[in-house]
This record gives structure tokens, sequence and C-alpha cells, in this order.
């Protein structure tokens, strides 16, 4: 059969263009035209050029929450990123024994956002929580609604023990797919076991960690639901990330302008760290 | 048309602009389709690749202008198009 040379199949895309301009360009651009104006209304908005970007650059709250974020989101990699391949290294290989160890660690990742917040809004309570109560038993005093470190650790075990299995199911398959005869001429090497990790586990992980890592740093970096549910952004403002400051803004406030320039400043920092993220990965699919 | 939903002219203009680029750009394409190059960026990229990233830095410059001067914002502009186009160029 011969073949058809030409670009005509680009016309195929076009459903998708108009789906995705629908659904996606025009309540970017709408957000765009709100972040300049100062709407009290239908048929009240005033044309405020960029004062709204201004004003929420130099505004210290949403600076502070930006940093909880970064923080937060560091947090979250640093832990469960080491963490999750040693779940997966640990797991068995294959048997009755891998299939319930997949099992139980995809629970988690079952479970929805907001039901995960009031788990351990319950779990971490002093008074009824079996986890508050047992700290509280071994005579440290904790209390995740009046101290601030009390509450942010309760969030970010809340976060690994949600996520950190979404990690260790990518590099346990990442692990499987390493063919048995690296093993073997790392056997007959006498290879140690950090040897086999360092130089033959760990670079043939590698495509499989860019993806966990940009995927924990998205969910991260978005996070609402959860500490939402489960501190309230509290004590203070101490769990606040950006995305409760943002919904205070535009649906408690009703602060349609400010929170549209609030909203296109994220999203240019979560097209900046994907776009860097997307270029590693395509830039080692290229070097291989 | 330009009434519906508050739209003002200066988000049109933007996003005129916007689209006007993107169809030159793959007009220019096109007539001259480009080849992977390697400038002074850490990678290897393609024309559309550094329009991106130049049209990306210049959304950062402004805020950069923004947030740290008084200064008018034409000179953020400025300053962007001529690194778009040290960009396209050199990149």
């Amino acid at each position: 059969m011969q073949k058809v040379q030409n670009n005509k199949a680009w016309w195929l895309v076009l459903p998708v263009f108009l789906l995705v301009a629908f659904s996606a360009l025009i309540p970017l651009m709408t957000v765009v035209n709100y972040s300049v104006q100062d709407i009290f209304g239908p048929g009240q908005a005033f044309f405020v050029g960029t004062e709204w970007f201004k004003e929420v650059l130099t505004d210290e709250r949403l600076q502070d929450s930006l940093l909880r974020q970064f923080i937060f989101s560091g947090a979250v990699l640093l832990i469960q990123i080491p963490l999750g391949i040693g779940v997966a290294l640990m797991m068995p290989k294959s048997g009755i024994k891998g299939s319930l160890c997949l099992i139980l660690l995809a629970i988690p990742l079952l479970i929805p956002w907001n039901v995960v917040g009031t788990i351990w809004q319950i779990f971490a309570r002093g008074d009824i929580g079996l986890f508050g109560w047992g700290i509280n038993q071994l005579g440290i005093d904790y209390n995740y609604t009046g101290d601030t470190l009390d509450a942010w650790l309760t969030v970010l075990l809340m976060d690994v023990w949600h996520w950190t299995p979404l990690v260790a199911l990518l590099c346990y398959s990442g692990l499987r797919a390493i063919p048995e005869a690296f093993y073997q001429a790392a056997e007959i090497d006498r290879a140690s076991k950090w040897a086999v990790f360092r130089y033959i586990q760990l670079p043939r992980l590698k495509s499989v960690l860019i993806i966990a890592v940009l995927l924990r740093f998205m969910d991260s970096f978005m996070i609402y639901i959860e500490p939402f549910v489960l501190t309230g952004g509290g004590p203070g403002s101490s769990t606040t990330f950006l995305s409760q400051t943002l919904t205070t803004m535009a649906i408690g406030q009703f602060d349609l302008g400010r929170a549209a320039a609030f909203s296109l400043i994220y999203f240019l920092i979560v097209l900046l760290i994907s776009w860097l993220f997307f270029t590693a990965i395509t830039h080692a699919d290229k070097e291989k | 048309m330009i009434a519906w939903m508050n739209w003002t002219p200066t988000v049109a203009i933007f996003f005129a602009v916007i689209a006007g680029i993107l169809a030159v750009m793959t007009v220019y394409e096109i007539v001259s389709p480009c080849t992977e190059r390697k400038g002074f960026l850490p990678i290897a990229t393609t024309r559309g690749d550094r329009l991106f990233i130049g049209l990306l830095s210049a959304a950062y410059i402004h805020l950069t202008f923004l947030a740290v001067s008084d200064i008018t914002l034409w000179v953020a502009l400025a300053v962007s198009v001529a690194w778009l186009l040290v960009l396209l160029r050199w990149g």
C-alpha cells in the first residue's frame, strides 16, 4: 500500500482543540480579563491595569503562604521519594506476599481527600483519637489544633501516609522492569547491596522517579482539601497553603480581581516548574 | 463582542498579539521548517521551544518589575522583547 505523505491528519486534532479551547483557553482568558479589573457586580467593572498584580506581589500574607507552600512541597518530596524507594526495595518480588503488599499499599490511594482529612482529624485528636492519645500517653505534649509544629507534623504525616504508596508503586514497577541478568552480573562481580542499588537500581529508576517527583510536586503544591479538613489552615494561619488562601480570597471575600491576579501568578509558577520537569524528562530520554 | 463578559480592550490586544505571534510562527514554520539546535541555552531547542521560553520569561520579567520597582511596565516590555529576539536568534 502506498503511504500518503501529508499533514492532513492534524485536522483530526480539531475536535480536541475546540474542546480544550472551551474548557481551558477561554476560562484562562477570562481570568486574565478579571485580573485587570475591579468588579463589584454585573455591569460594575472598572479597569485597574496591573494594580492587583502589584498588590498581590507585595502582600505579605500571600508571600507567607507561598513560602509555606514551597517548604511543604519540599518536605513532601524529601520524605516521600526516599521512603517510597525504600518501601519498593523491601517489597517481595512476586507471589502472594507481593500481591498482598500491593493491595495494602494501594488502599490509602483509594480514599478520597476529604475522608483522609476526616480520618486524621479524629485519629490525631488527644481525647478520642488513637494516635493523639497514644502520643500524649508517652508523656509528649501533642495538640495539633493548638501547636504550630504539631499541626505541621500532622499534615505532613497525613500526606506521607496518603501518597508515599504512589511513589512506592511507581518505583516497584520500575524495579520489576530491570532484567535479571543485571543482578546476575552484579553477583559475579561480588557487588555489595549498596553497589547494586547505586549502580543498577537507581539509574534504572531515573525516569520513573522523575514522574514520581513531578506528580508529587504538583499534587502537594495544589493541596487544599486535606489540610483544610484537618486543621482548617490553623492554628492561626500556620498551615494555610496557597490554594486555601486563594479560595478564601475568591469565594470568601469575593475579591475577583485580586484572586484572578493571584491565580495567574500561581499558574505561572506551576507552568515554570512543570516545564522544567518536562524538559528534564525529555532531555533524559534523548540522552539514552 | 467586547462588551460580553466585560472584556477589556487591553486584554483583547494582549491575546490578539499572542495569537498573531503564533500565526506568524506557524506560517514561518511551513515556509522554512526549523531544526533543533543548540545555542547558549543548556538544552537543544526548536524555534517553538525558544518562543515558549521567551514568553514565559517575559511574564516573569514583568512580574519582577512590578514587584521590586515603580518603573513603567513599558520598560519591562522593551526588555522582554529584546530578550525574546536574542533568545530566538542565539538561544
